[in-house]
């Protein structure tokens, strides 16, 4: 063992670490001010984001026909997820209103916590977007009979009078993108990276594999990672899918990012889901089934204004504008193929092509 | 299943194992050091995290991977700083530290994130680099094209092991983590050591984040998913002893690419994905309980020193 060192090399190490954490502090009090990315999530720009304004499908719903209600959202991921919890976020700037947003609650108690705050606050409408929320949401509800709970994805309000739930259904977009993945597949092999199977990914995947079947594809091949957030497994199955001879990827949460960055690596088209994915890489996304969550929500505030304050479901679909298929115009398809998704989607809408659901 | 028996899935399979295994690797070696010492870091998640956003941020911004690796080595250097300040200057409980570290780097990553890039944004991928020789050889040249952090990682195995059991400094490390009072008594400054140990511990981590992100290309918040927890439990998996901290983590890593491989083929059906896709975590327990009672922890380990 070495000889104790002389004391006067100690106040060196602990100048060192001084020296250190002021460092951390001017890297974390310096601004960069000029990244357009930061304003991304303010709650200003949510509400004036041009993107969602032209998404809307009725210019009544972005006016003032909500009046000064206020509204919060409890979601489990990042606001700028480009999956479930951005979908929510635009659909709400989508109407005008700038909500409270509690994201990243991924524990179910902090989730809960938030919801009663809010509703102690007084905030007239709380999301809790996460079918995980239901049984805080039975708890909470009741405590606060004036304030409306919107809650999904759901498809029964479990009896309380001052709660609406919503679901998409989720297996029409996926339907209509597995017929296109199955008409530009060359392998015939398709792969899907799936979260934990449960909600609306196994209604998408479902009714994906379904339409993929149907336009030719001879192998859909299906894995659920067992994770909404692991990127890097995401990432693995991905790989894996490619050396299985996939060619084209999809998959649903917000983990997904990690196969659509194998997918952009390797050039393999990749269908997105929940939110518009064309960001992510516009060379390799072909469409998105994008969730516009304010089709139900302006049905939800406006039967609030007239005194309902729940006890009703809604259903995101393509008929009523709550499922809409955005194709990636920087991606080119042919004729044939992107007249075989309007026919797909046209008969989803008449009831003539059935997803499987 | 006689799919998954072919050379060539079989050595992706190993292939994918060994990539998933590199940032466990890295995060649990820089572990052991600290523990070895007697120091417990249940941060390094949260350092992990802030490496990976930092690494992610500065490739993001400057196109560089390199200088990204570096940046997640300094900023693990800083949370060593901070943590070695925690826990040797103000002598904190090291369990309840090492949670406030994880939750500040939670935090902290997600914070910065959403200030400063906001959504998810693809970086280059770190290169993968050719063993000469061995790349070329048929069917399993697969294994020797990995990026030179993998390399890195395995490099650390043998640079550890011998760090702590050939050198002054790796006895020094060992004395303090089984009897600091006996060393001290002998010259050894403790908390020298000790810090040491940890700005090794957390640079290695820092590390770690920066491998996840480069491989993964892109950041979200909780990038490491609980991946700096399950680090820890490879140092006991490993009985604080670096080749088997390895074994550790390859094991780990070379589940979960199985199991990925299985669903992929189809020889794991759908009923039994969810269930399939906790196999490495119930392995990690059920070697943890196997374990336990038949390896020996660092005597001083999570004891602040006191000199009496």
């Amino acid at each position: 063992m070495s000889k104790k060192s002389g004391s006067s090399k100690t106040p060196k190490l602990w100048r060192l670490l001084a020296v250190l954490l002021a460092l951390v502090l001017v890297a974390a009090a310096c601004g960069d001010d000029d990244d357009s990315s930061a304003d991304d999530v303010s709650d200003d720009d949510m509400a004036d984001d041009d993107t969602t304004d032209d998404d809307m499908t009725d210019d009544d719903m972005a006016d003032d026909a909500h009046g000064d209600v206020t509204v919060a959202i409890v979601a489990p991921s990042a606001v700028d997820d480009v999956a479930f919890t951005q979908s929510m976020i635009d659909a709400v700037a989508a109407l005008g209103i700038e909500p409270e947003v509690t994201p990243g609650t991924f524990v179910i108690e902090d989730a809960a916590a938030a919801l009663r705050g809010y509703a102690e606050d007084g905030i007239d409408v709380i999301i809790a977007h996460g079918t995980q929320y239901g049984g805080s949401l039975e708890e909470i509800a009741p405590d606060f009979p004036e304030t409306t709970f919107i809650w999904g994805t759901a498809t029964d309000t479990k009896g309380l009078p001052n709660v609406f739930a919503y679901a998409p259904a989720a297996d029409e977009g996926g339907y209509v993108n597995g017929v296109v993945a199955g008409l530009l597949s060359e392998s015939g092999t398709i792969g899907v990276v799936g979260p934990v199977e449960a909600g609306d990914a196994v209604a998408y995947i479902n009714g994906f594999e379904a339409g993929a079947l149907a336009s030719g594809a001879t192998e859909v091949s299906i894995v659920y990672t067992g994770s909404f957030g692991d990127v890097a497994l995401a990432a693995e199955t991905a790989t894996a899918h490619i050396a299985n001879g996939a060619d084209i990827l999809t998959g649903s949460a917000q983990m997904v990012v990690g196969a659509v960055g194998v997918a952009s690596g390797e050039g393999v088209p990749w269908f997105g889901t929940q939110a518009n994915q064309t960001e992510l890489d516009p060379s390799i996304v072909v469409a998105s089934q994008v969730y516009h969550w304010e089709v139900v929500l302006d049905d939800m505030l406006a039967l609030r204004a007239s005194g309902t304050l729940g006890g009703e479901a809604f259903v995101l679909t393509l008929e009523n504008g709550g499922l809409v298929v955005e194709f990636n115009d920087e991606f080119e398809l042919d004729a044939d193929t992107r007249a075989a998704a309007d026919a797909a989607i046209a008969g989803i809408i008449d009831g003539s092509v059935s997803t499987g659901a | 299943m006689s799919d998954f028996f072919t050379v060539s899935v079989l050595v992706a399979t190993l292939a994918s194992g060994i990539r998933l295994a590199t940032p466990y690797l890295f995060a649990a070696l820089g572990e052991t050091v600290g523990q070895r010492s007697g120091v417990l870091n249940l941060g390094v998640d949260g350092v992990m995290l802030l490496g990976a956003f930092f690494a992610h941020w500065t490739a993001l911004e400057t196109g560089n991977l390199w200088l990204a690796v570096l940046v997640g080595l300094l900023t693990g250097l800083v949370m060593g700083g901070i943590y070695a300040t925690i826990t040797l200057y103000f002598k904190a409980e090291q369990g309840i530290s090492g949670i406030g570290i994880f939750l500040f780097g939670l935090g902290f990553s997600d914070l910065m994130f959403e200030v400063k890039i906001g959504s998810p944004k693809f970086t280059k991928q770190l290169p993968d680099v050719e063993i000469p020789l061995l790349a070329d050889i048929p069917e399993i040249g697969e294994l020797f094209s990995q990026s030179l952090l993998t390399y890195g990682a395995f490099v650390m195995v043998p640079a550890v092991a011998l760090l702590l059991r050939r050198t002054t400094f790796g006895m020094n490390v060992r004395a303090v983590g089984e009897n600091p009072q006996a060393a001290d008594s002998l010259g050894v400054s403790v908390n020298r050591v000790r810090l040491k140990t940890i700005l090794i511990g957390n640079t290695m981590a820092g590390i770690a984040g920066a491998a996840l992100v480069l491989e993964a290309k892109v950041f979200q918040p909780n990038l490491t998913q609980g991946l700096g927890f399950i680090a820890v439990a490879l140092v006991y998996f490993g009985a604080w002893r670096a080749p088997w901290v390895m074994a550790g983590a390859l094991l780990y890593g070379l589940v979960q690419a199985t199991v990925i491989r299985w669903k992929v083929l189809g020889i794991i059906s759908r009923e039994f994905s969810d269930i399939a896709a906790m196999a490495p975590a119930v392995l990690t327990v059920v070697a943890l309980i196997v374990l336990a009672g038949r390896v020996q922890a660092p005597s001083a380990l999570t004891k602040p020193f006191e000199r009496h």
